[in-house]
């Protein structure tokens, strides 16, 4: 058994690929640098990231995969999980290593975890497009903070930018620390970090002191808080179903379930 | 003016509420005039609310007068409530400035009727138009066919809806003269008859012509109250199949009756809604539409409730022991799709994976049957030879044991006096 580390990126996962191949290394143990836990007699090997090489690896990924498949490989890479990660090694294994396509092979446990991970990472993407709540400023940005589950903003960015086309919007990633803003033209990626966070927060006029929000904010707010409360039916209570549906977690990002 | 509106809205979201239809699914419409919103094929439902069901459309009524008196309905003019009434204006400033935030899908627009049933279809036309042609809103519009509405106004609203639904209400034609003596099934099927020819006209004319444009691309639906009237499960499903085949709708709603006022036709004021029956009449809707199932073989005259302690699929099993054990390696589709535990993900991924492999107990448990079920009508490639099957009652009670929720809700339900 080997141990491969990488950076955690996207093309050094598929570079651990790649070197398995050039050192036909077949038990291998893939996780990042940021999870690795070093034990007693591991033998560790510290994959560069090159992106030529992962290129190359892609490429051949797809000549054996289905176009769902692929996606379904990026979204379970999103999990950024060392299970998750390991799933996907062994998956690209077992296509490279099988003459016909086994992307649907649901028998083997690797296809069958990149298919679980994939769900997870679409559910945790759908929950953005769901539970973010728009708040609109003063400027007319509408802008939002959400917690989810995986990194998912990127996969969700299409759907906000064809549904909000004529509205700028910023939606910002709690966790992760970034959001991506839309201006009318394109979506962009906003990280905002201490050095840059005062500056792009002015330019928006969204910094904690200065956020006013639009006159109409707050009459928009009450009446939608006003609608959930009398749209439910008292008789039919079922909270566990309520959680069921609409995690915990987002919660504290919703605007009718604060008080 | 914000009081208003507050009042307003708190008076006619109650209202709405008991409409169940709440989807959003189902509509292509693009965001191509860069404009506001588009519609998600598989609908988003942005809230729960406290009694589980989602908040995906604004619904509201246009107005909560009404010159009927259907003994069910919260609205009926006998009833001593606040009365309110929306202006158009109102409604489409609602509903641009939610779906702004991200709050609701889109709005779902039902009225009471007021004066006169095109009087009031003419409004709620209007509001759909505005929001269409003035606001460049292209989310989703699921209006209420009011009943008796002309033909001209009945098409128009097409052109603006995603979808368009009418209530039948009552699974039986007996029933509804009961309760709603001015209304009738054969005004219903009317109006449900427009829509259904119209689309197919759109459809046909669409393909010759690819510019025709959109006519209520998420078809109709409607809704059956139940447990209202003495109507057996057998009526209700019925009813329901036979108008899926006929005007080929989307979706029949059920919805468990609550009561909203003492009348000894119906069941008594506080009495609880029949949820499990509601469950269990849903998922013997889901057999029909996408297990293949036949009505007639999940309720007939020996038959005519569904059993609320087990699954229809499962109670049709024990019924036809004949029929199983199945086996998962070489059994079709269709056979596997009637096992009990068995969705339709799981049978679609049974089908894909057997191609590489015979699938094993372990496989399977992992591809996310519900194998307490499953188990008792299947045969693996490595399930233990058995020398005599245990009987269908046997089988019940060992499924009953590793108890399923379902299970104990019923007993809740028996159990909690209000």
């Amino acid at each position: 058994m080997i141990t491969y580390l990488f950076d955690g990126s996207f093309s050094g996962l598929l570079n651990c690929i790649f070197r398995a191949y050039q050192f036909k290394d077949r038990q291998v143990y893939v996780t990042t640098r940021q999870h690795y836990q070093p034990g007693m007699f591991d033998d560790v090997v510290d994959v560069p990231t090159d992106d030529a090489k992962a290129q190359r690896v892609w490429v051949g990924l797809c000549r054996k995969i289905s176009n769902s498949s692929q996606t379904a490989f990026y979204r379970c890479y999103l999990a950024a999980q060392p299970a998750a990660f390991q799933a996907l090694f062994d998956y690209a294994c077992y296509v490279f290593a099988q003459q016909r396509m086994v992307d649907k092979d649901y028998g083997h446990p690797a296809v069958l975890a990149v298919a679980q991970f994939a769900k997870q990472v679409g559910r945790a993407k759908h929950h953005v497009e769901a539970f973010v709540r728009f708040r609109k400023t003063a400027e007319g940005i509408f802008f939002a903070s959400i917690n989810p589950e995986f990194d998912v903003l990127p996969l969700a960015a299409r759907h906000f930018r064809q549904r909000y086309a004529d509205q700028h919007w910023l939606i910002y990633d709690d966790i992760r620390k970034y959001g991506i803003y839309y201006d009318l033209q394109q979506v962009q990626e906003v990280s905002l970090n201490m050095a840059q966070a005062g500056q792009v927060l002015d330019q928006y006029g969204l910094s904690k002191a200065s956020i006013t929000l639009d006159a109409q904010e707050a009459l928009y707010d009450q009446l939608w808080k006003d609608y959930f409360s009398s749209t439910n039916i008292v008789e039919r209570r079922n909270i566990r179903l309520q959680v069921q549906s609409m995690p915990r977690r987002y919660w504290a990002y919703l605007n009718e379930k604060s008080i | 003016m914000s009081e208003r509106i507050r009042e307003k809205l708190q008076i006619l979201a109650d209202a709405a509420k008991y409409d169940v239809s709440c989807s959003s699914s189902g509509s292509n419409r693009k965001n191509n005039n860069n404009g506001l919103g588009n519609s998600s094929a598989a609908g988003i439902c942005h809230a729960f609310t406290e009694d589980g069901r989602c908040v995906s459309l604004l619904k509201i009524l246009f107005t909560n007068v009404c010159i009927y008196d259907c003994a069910y309905c919260v609205s009926r003019r006998s009833n001593d409530i606040k009365r309110a009434a929306f202006t158009v204006e109102e409604v489409v400033q609602l509903t641009i400035n939610f779906y702004r935030r991200n709050y609701i899908e889109g709005l779902f627009l039902s009225s009471g009727i007021v004066k006169s049933a095109d009087h009031t279809m003419q409004r709620m036309v209007l509001i759909a138009k505005k929001l269409r042609q003035e606001e460049r809103f292209n989310g989703y519009i699921h209006l209420k066919t009011i009943p008796g509405a002309s033909e001209e106004l009945i098409r128009e609203a097409g052109l603006y809806a995603d979808r368009m639904s009418i209530n039948l209400e009552m699974p039986t034609e007996a029933g509804l003269k009961l309760l709603a003596p001015e209304k009738s099934h054969a005004e219903v099927r009317r109006d449900l008859g427009v829509v259904r020819n119209a689309i197919v006209q759109f459809n046909d004319e669409r393909k010759i012509i690819r510019s025709t444009p959109k006519f209520v691309p998420a078809g109709q639906t409607t809704q059956l109250v139940v447990g209202a009237s003495t109507e057996t499960d057998r009526d209700v499903m019925w009813m329901a199949a036979a108008y899926y085949k006929k005007f080929e709708l989307k979706r029949v709603y059920y919805s468990g009756y609550i009561p909203v006022r003492e009348d000894n036709r119906m069941p008594a004021l506080g009495s609880p809604p029949p949820l499990l029956r509601e469950n269990r009449l849903y998922q013997t809707d889901w057999l029909l539409r996408f297990y293949g199932f036949q009505v007639q073989e999940l309720l007939n005259e020996q038959h005519p409730n569904l059993d609320l302690q087990v699954d229809p699929k499962l109670s049709w099993a024990l019924r036809h022991p004949e029929q199983f054990p199945v086996d998962i390696n070489r059994a079709d589709y269709q056979m596997i799709l009637r096992v009990p535990g068995i969705g339709v993900k799981s049978a679609l991924k049974i089908v894909q994976a057997r191609r590489f492999g015979k699938i094993r107990i372990d496989q399977l448990k992992n591809l996310g049957v519900a194998y307490n079920r499953t188990q008792h009508f299947i045969r693996c490639a490595d399930s233990p030879f058995q020398l005599n099957a245990p009987a269908p009652e046997q089988v019940r009670q060992m499924i009953l044991n590793k108890s399923s929720p379902k299970a104990s809700i019923a007993v809740a339900q028996l159990s909690l006096g209000f």
